[in-house]
């Protein structure tokens, strides 16, 4: 398989054209918005916990992007649901990129890595959860209310 | 300015000046469609910098030894020719700085924080790149004072009926516009912009970085104040550029960088600054780099900016044309007549990110993002566009696989 087909390979096209977990939350338990200053594209993550206040009962994303960045956001969405927040919140980033499974070059990464930076800073407001790396730095212009 | 008949550029034929073209992208011979974002090199120029380095390279203006006169030679000799490239009447207004940004920032920060306050506006335009509106938004909100900007029409061009609008707002003091738009093409009237700023009692500056590559300069002719551009757009190395200034605002204006150089002298109690344009040189500069911006001068000279800008707007109307059949396209900017050779656009439905993606696997380079006017793109609605972009060595063939590359890319991603 050329590199090119394994970048635009059909699961990856698949989440793209049918994204998962698209859309909004409207009394979301957690909520972020993150960009990609590259580019200037936008995500929002949602996230309602369960009644133990830790399981992501549901989660869901809006925004714009590419098909890397949507592709990713719509497998993290299935990746994390049913799962624990405390958890989640230190989830390897390379749990992410085996699920995608195509070479991503240091731009294309951002792309891939926007949601899930998203959603911990999501849980971060939330929950108090470590800040991811990608966020260090910048609490500063963070609205974390 | 002296008007000379142009002689038709032959890109096939000035490829060959560039090495990089040389090597193949992905198996295939690269097509570089992004000139606007930064140029390749011609061996006229590369070899100028090695045999500078080779033969007489030292410090300049430090040393009474042959081979910093040497060297200082070759230095002064690249301002002048710089400064003649824009007609500046002298080129002790000629300041080498790291390129168009930091000149802009010398602007904003050595005359803005001294001349401007409460009461002052600061004019921008919607089009302008980040590097003439975050200077200035930022001195604008240090001094206290107000930021406005020109805003666009559907074409991407401005509205100057607004004027007379923000003329209400408070003393215009600072009227700064690229003279070229590097993410639409749009050619800028910056002539009127600089009566309207003179009428006001402002200052014009104008970001040159993307015309002085494809378009012909005189600042005289355009009457702003200061100008700035950048060597690593029109073939010549980066880390080096060039702001001009009148002298007599440069002589009133406090220094911008402090250090070695730029002293008369120094003591204990008190420094004194040196002359122009030396004043605003402190410490080691780009030497070389100086050096090579004058080689890179002279080449384009050779070719003719005339006939740069008739070649580019040659391809700029072939590639509109072509690109018309491409389903999904959006084009964005003014009509060809008033546009550099630029084509800023989106397939619908189909990210930039994955366009330029789909495009570099087949050696197609073009910009995808935002192209640091962000601004721009939330007036045009979007989070970003793709952009292709034409220099000298231009040809046809790579307008074709870019429009090939297009199709793919609807194929695959629509």
């Amino acid at each position: 398989m050329s590199e090119f087909d394994q970048m635009y390979r059909e699961v990856i096209l698949d989440h793209y054209k049918n994204p998962r977990g698209h859309g909004e939350l409207d009394d979301a338990d957690a909520q972020a918005e993150g960009q990609n200053p590259l580019c200037g594209d936008e995500v929002s993550i949602f996230v309602a916990f369960g009644e133990d206040g830790d399981t992501i009962d549901e989660v869901k994303f809006s925004g714009r992007g590419c098909a890397i960045s949507q592709a990713a956001t719509s497998m993290l969405m299935e990746m994390v649901q049913g799962r624990s927040a405390v958890e989640v919140a230190s989830l390897p980033r390379e749990e992410l990129l085996d699920e995608l499974g195509i070479p991503l070059s240091p731009v294309r990464l951002k792309c891939a890595l926007l949601g899930l930076s998203t959603l911990k800073l999501a849980l971060h407001k939330a929950k108090g959860t470590p800040l991811p790396e990608e966020w260090a730095g910048a609490a500063g212009d963070l609205d974390l209310k | 300015m002296a008007v000379t008949a142009q002689t038709k550029l032959d890109a096939g034929k000035l490829r060959a000046d560039f090495p990089i073209f040389e090597q193949e992208i992905r198996g295939k011979p690269l097509a570089y469609l992004d000139s606007a974002v930064s140029s390749h090199k011609p061996r006229q120029v590369l070899d100028k910098l090695r045999n500078f380095y080779e033969t007489s390279y030292a410090n300049v203006h430090r040393g009474v030894y042959t081979l910093s006169e040497v060297a200082t030679a070759e230095y002064e000799g690249a301002r002048e020719k710089v400064a003649r490239f824009v007609n500046a009447p002298e080129a002790r207004e000629l300041i080498f700085t790291h390129g168009a940004t930091e000149s802009i920032n010398l602007v904003a920060y050595a005359w803005g924080l001294d001349n401007l306050g409460p009461g002052d506006v600061v004019v921008v335009t919607e089009l302008e790149h980040h590097s003439n509106f975050v200077p200035w938004q930022y001195i604008a909100k240090r001094t206290g004072a107000t930021f406005t900007a020109i805003p666009l029409d559907e074409h991407g061009e401005l509205r100057l009926d607004w004027l007379e609008e923000i003329a209400q707002k408070g003393n215009v003091k600072v009227v700064a516009n690229n003279l070229v738009s590097n993410a639409l093409g749009t050619i800028n009237p910056v002539e009127r912009l600089a009566a309207w700023a003179h009428e006001q009692g402002a200052i014009m500056v104008v970001d040159a970085a993307q015309a002085a590559p494809h378009h012909a300069i005189d600042v005289q002719q355009l009457d702003c104040d200061f100008l700035a551009f950048s060597s690593h757009k029109m073939c010549g190395p980066t880390s080096v550029g060039a702001l001009w200034g009148r002298a007599e605002l440069l002589e009133a204006m406090a220094p911008f960088n402090l250090g070695g150089h730029m002293i008369r002298s120094v003591s204990l109690e008190e420094t004194t600054w040196g002359q122009l344009p030396y004043k605003f040189e402190a410490g080691t500069q780009p030497i070389a780099e100086a050096v090579g911006f004058g080689a890179a001068i002279d080449y384009v000279n050779d070719v003719g900016i005339g006939a740069i800008e008739e070649h580019e707007r040659e391809l700029l109307v072939y590639a509109l044309e072509r690109l018309a059949d491409v389903p999904g396209f959006v084009g964005y900017g003014p009509p060809a007549e008033r546009r550099a050779g630029i084509i800023s656009f989106n397939i619908e439905g189909i990210h930039p990110h994955d366009v330029a993606q789909v495009l570099d696997m087949d050696g197609v380079a073009i910009r995808a993002g935002h192209h640091c006017c962000q601004p721009l793109m939330a007036k045009l609605g979007v989070a970003a566009t793709n952009r292709a972009s034409f220099y000298l060595y231009t040809i046809p063939e790579e307008i074709d696989r870019l429009v090939d590359g297009l199709h793919k890319a609807h194929k695959l991603l629509a």
